[in-house]
């Protein structure tokens, strides 16, 4: 079964995108898209770094309705400065260390991140475990700091690490 | 298929289709209006998050009423919007940002390796 199935997680997402996108749960897609999540994952195998482990799902659930909310507050805030003439956002830039190191847990961050408008990751430092965030319209940086930590990075370890 | 649209339906589609619409556009004209590379990459991810989000969300709602079976293939769209743009982001933003050091420009950050 391990050989087989090297990424269960990705072989499962890749079989739902595929009855997904052909729109039918016959038994004969489920079949094909089976086999197709197969071939790929084991394909992909030699180039993934380490097996995607989803320790809590109730914080993975937690995580998309967080970053759900955050993406519509973050819009308004950003559309908010635009329609504004006046409006001159200080703009600045954030170290920070984190204490997350898995890498999936840390792409999910990044995406997150960057999909929210105003805020955008940069630069990693994989040895000293420190990422450069630019922030459109920086008022507090340690408040900042700690909203990421409590926000996504207690989620992300909860669930990855 | 069914033929006729009923009101609600029509109100719901257009409010997420216009106010998608309209929340791209905004990023565009963020992309333009504000004054420097870096405050210009947060404009255009509206419309990667929100604007684009709720259009494919217009397209779900329409497609699942009047085709009376569940239509949500636009979900795997904005997955693949949601973990492209970063990428391209980041490219563009390292490049940059190894630029400025070079140049010395104001305001940026130094880099790790300089200070060893």
């Amino acid at each position: 079964m391990r050989r087989l199935f090297p990424h269960p997680v990705l072989t499962g997402v890749l079989m739902v995108m595929w009855l997904v996108l052909q729109q039918s749960i016959g038994l004969g897609q489920i079949l094909l898209g089976g086999a197709v999540a197969t071939a790929v994952s084991l394909a992909a195998s030699p180039i993934l770094p380490e097996r995607v482990r989803f320790r809590r799902l109730l914080s993975l659930l937690q995580l998309v309705a967080v970053a759900g909310i955050d993406i519509i507050r973050s819009n308004i805030a950003v559309l908010l400065i635009l329609i504004n003439p006046r409006a001159e956002p200080s703009a600045g830039f954030i170290k920070m260390e984190l204490q997350l190191t898995n890498q999936f847990g840390l792409a999910v961050l990044a995406c997150l991140l960057t999909a929210t408008p105003g805020s955008a990751w940069l630069e990693y430092d994989g040895e000293r475990n420190t990422v450069l965030i630019h922030v459109l319209d920086l008022a507090d940086k340690d408040e900042w700091i700690a909203t990421v930590r409590h926000r996504y990075e207690r989620l992300l370890l909860e669930i990855f690490q | 298929m069914i033929d006729a649209l009923p009101l609600w339906l029509a109100i719901l589609v257009s409010v997420c289709v216009v106010v998608g619409a309209g929340l791209t556009m905004a990023g565009c004209l963020g992309l333009v209006r504000f004054p420097d590379f870096y405050r210009r990459i947060h404009a255009p991810t509206m419309g990667t998050s929100m604007g684009g989000g709720l259009i494919l969300l217009a397209s779900a709602i329409f497609f699942t009423v009047t085709g009376q079976r569940l239509v949500i293939h636009e979900l795997v769209i904005f997955l693949f919007v949601t973990v492209t743009t970063p990428v391209t982001l980041m490219l563009l933003a390292r490049a940059t940002l190894f630029r400025d050091r070079i140049e010395e420009a104001r305001e940026t950050p130094p880099s790790d390796e300089a200070k060893d």
